[in-house]
């Protein structure tokens, strides 16, 4: 019993870690249709904002929840104006420049910082359920998934930010015409975008080594997250998170994590071959 | 201009006679030697590659400041290999072919070591290879300084076993290194009687290991033995300490301090009582030792590299070589090889070193060390450990014209 509450939980784990890393690329690609292949490093650098910071005595929390957002957003808002801004509707160029910009950062960051693993410690100590132990932070992982995927969405529905992020998305055209700068919601979005992606790295930053290369193990499991769930932003991370993430962990309790990590990519395929635009490219075609 | 075949060929031809032609020029007026460094300094392993050139270059002036050898000057040719294969092999035929060093330290993964050793056993560079590695080289022109598993596994399992038990649950990395060594883990665990409850393998992209540790709960094992390498896996370590299992189940590691800066990236809360074992470890408690990590410190004040068992073997690598050239007043490679090969006992950092005549791998002191407020105390050590598993397939004295790697089968 207890044994089942654990893969159970450890599964619901992992599909907050898949919409973690997928949420602030699908705001990206859902909303712009830019493919940012630097996302990983976005990533990276909202490690590196806690890793430096908390070095520097600031507390855990603050770092994770506050300046790892606020810094990688605000390089996010940078980056979109010196280089995305430039190539909307080029999709293949937007590629090839987040590319560039992946292995500048990759650069930048071995310059300052050193090609050495760095790390936090894990907040929290382990719980305990039945005869096993589960770290507390798991939890956390969970609830924030959640809340960003809840926040998105009532942005998104509730206020009239969200209305124009909606109509940008659906007709640009249209949008501009009456009266809308979509340059800057643009802008808005790839920074929020951003922060989402720098506040997953910050949480990440506890449960692994924080390196600059560590993008490049991440970015995969983000991309195949957002192509497989399709455009639309919470219905898509959310409904392929869970199918990719529990089968996977599934799998890897089943069978081992070599297997867990290929059923991740086996589904994946299967459900593109099905489904070419994604889930909500068929399914939930109307859902945010 | 168009270029034509044969215009390609008379051109080429002609540099690549000048570029074969200009080595024996420059050697003619050489009057320092040269001594090869081939470590990665940048990419995926620099972490590792760094040191090791620090040590290099190190040793080289040491040697320089006692006099030299042979009246000259010795004098460092280093290459970035990059962590890239096609560049090993590049740089180590620039080495031996154009420089025309003396000797080569270097190669970090056992790729690395493949790509380059036949290289230098066809042009007869003598070889030192300073990393620990899964064992079975058997080629004259190497010399290996490094542990094999025979040297450490082959200890810190009964160690373990004695400690806490002879049930054993082995993670390792998803490549060829951790097959290698979970391969050996199993042998030694069954030679003691004891049984290996699971083995699982890791790609080196995972990260969560939640399940992992779900799994090692429910199988109960008296201890855990890691074979994990690489940044994503530390999260393991770290996973596990805040499960709260580190006060349940003991952990022995046969990778932890192998050459990167791992120990200090653990908190002491996550690395406390990890055990694990090399050929070297900072506490190494011996009057050379103390004098070699004090020059260390004065080389690189800032910043001071952590000394594990692949920058110290670097160091051993470049001491024998040079007492041997001092003893064979010649750099000529049969001269040297012949007598680091008799198997002289040298005095170094990590205590009493000699060279095995039957494989040229190091016969040497091997110790256990346990993770204590993020550096390793030494528990236990063992005098004049035996490379036994390259020893069951390799004798150089029987067929000195050996240039294989064998894969030790279990």
């Amino acid at each position: 019993m207890d044994y089942a509450i654990i893969v159970a939980l450890e599964m619901i784990r992992a599909v907050a870690w898949l919409v973690l890393l997928a949420a602030g690329l699908a705001i990206i690609f859902g909303m712009m249709r830019v493919i940012n292949f630097a996302h990983g490093e976005f990533l990276m650098l909202g490690g590196y904002t806690v890793v430096v910071s908390t070095g520097a005595g600031v507390n855990e929390w603050v770092a994770i929840l506050l300046l790892a957002p606020l810094v990688v957003g605000i390089f996010g808002v940078v980056v979109e104006r010196l280089v995305i801004r430039q190539l909307y509707g080029r999709m293949l160029d937007s590629l090839l420049a987040t590319w560039g910009l992946s292995m500048l950062m990759i650069g930048g960051v071995t310059l300052i910082f050193g090609n050495t693993v760095q790390g936090v410690a894990t907040p929290f100590g382990g719980v305990r359920i039945g005869s096993y132990q589960m770290p507390v932070y798991n939890f956390v992982l969970i609830f924030f998934a959640a809340a960003i995927l809840l926040a998105v969405w009532a942005v998104l529905k509730f206020t009239r930010a969200g209305l124009i992020a909606r109509a940008t998305m659906q007709n640009p055209n249209m949008a501009e015409t009456l009266g809308i700068r979509t340059g800057w919601v643009y802008m808005a979005t790839f920074g929020i975008g951003s922060a989402v992606t720098g506040l997953a790295g910050g949480l990440l930053a506890p449960v692994t080594g924080v390196v600059p290369a560590m993008g490049a193990s991440l970015v995969g499991q983000s991309f195949i997250t957002v192509i497989t769930g399709g455009a639309a932003v919470i219905t898509g991370t959310l409904s392929s998170a869970t199918i990719l993430g529990s089968i996977s962990q599934a799998t890897t309790f089943w069978a081992g994590p070599v297997y867990g990590d290929a059923a991740l990519l086996v589904v994946a395929l299967i459900l593109l071959r099905i489904l070419p635009q994604g889930i909500t490219g068929r399914i939930f075609k109307r859902a945010l | 201009m168009a270029i034509t075949r044969r215009h390609f060929m008379r051109t080429t031809g002609a540099a690549a006679a000048l570029s074969l032609a200009s080595p024996m020029i420059a050697r003619a007026a050489a009057d320092t030697i040269k001594v090869g460094g081939l470590h990665d300094l940048s990419g995926a392993l620099d972490l590792v590659g760094i040191p090791m050139n620090q040590v290099f270059q190190m040793a080289i002036k040491e040697i320089n400041e006692a006099g030299g050898l042979l009246g000259k000057q010795v004098e460092g040719v280093v290459y970035d290999p990059q962590s890239n294969m096609s560049l090993y092999s590049q740089y180590a035929t620039q080495m031996a072919l154009k420089d025309r060093v003396a000797v080569v330290m270097g190669g970090i993964t056992s790729a690395s070591r493949e790509t380059i050793r036949p290289i230098f056993h066809k042009f007869k560079t003598p070889y030192f290879y300073n990393t620990q590695y899964e064992g079975g080289v058997c080629d004259r022109n190497e010399i290996t300084i490094g542990t094999t598993p025979a040297q450490t596994v082959a200890r810190i399992i009964p160690y373990a076993m004695n400690l806490y038990g002879k049930k054993v649950y082995t993670v390792a990395a998803d490549y060829n290194y951790g097959h290698i060594t979970s391969a050996w883990i199993k042998r030694f665990v069954e030679e003691q009687g004891g049984e290996v409850i699971a083995t699982e393998f890791f790609p080196l992209d995972v990260a969560q290991f939640g399940s992992t540790i779900s799994k090692i709960q429910a199988a109960k094992p008296d201890f855990v033995c890691s074979a994990m390498v690489g940044s994503s896996h530390l999260g393991f370590y770290r996973q596990w300490a805040a499960a709260g299992m580190k006060e349940q189940i003991p952990m022995i590691s046969t990778v932890l301090g192998a050459g990167g800066n791992d120990q200090i990236v653990l908190t002491a809360a996550e690395g406390n009582g990890i055990l694990s074992s090399f050929g070297y470890f900072e506490a190494v408690d011996n009057p050379a030792n103390k004098a070699f990590l004090e020059r260390v410190k004065a080389e690189y004040p800032t910043n001071t590299p952590i000394m594990s068992e692949i920058s110290e073997c670097t160091y051993e690598g470049m001491m024998i070589w040079a007492d041997a050239v001092r003893e064979a007043g010649s750099i000529e490679r049969d001269a040297v090889l012949e007598v680091i090969a008799q198997g002289k006992t040298y005095d170094l950092p990590a205590g009493k070193v000699k060279i095995d005549p039957k494989t040229h791998h190091a016969i040497r002191d091997v110790y256990i060390a346990e993770l204590k407020d993020q550096t390793f105390a030494i528990r236990e050590s063992y005098p004049e450990s035996q490379p036994a598993d390259t020893q069951m397939v390799c004798d150089l004295i029987a067929d000195p014209g050996a240039n294989k790697h064998y894969e030790i089968s279990l």
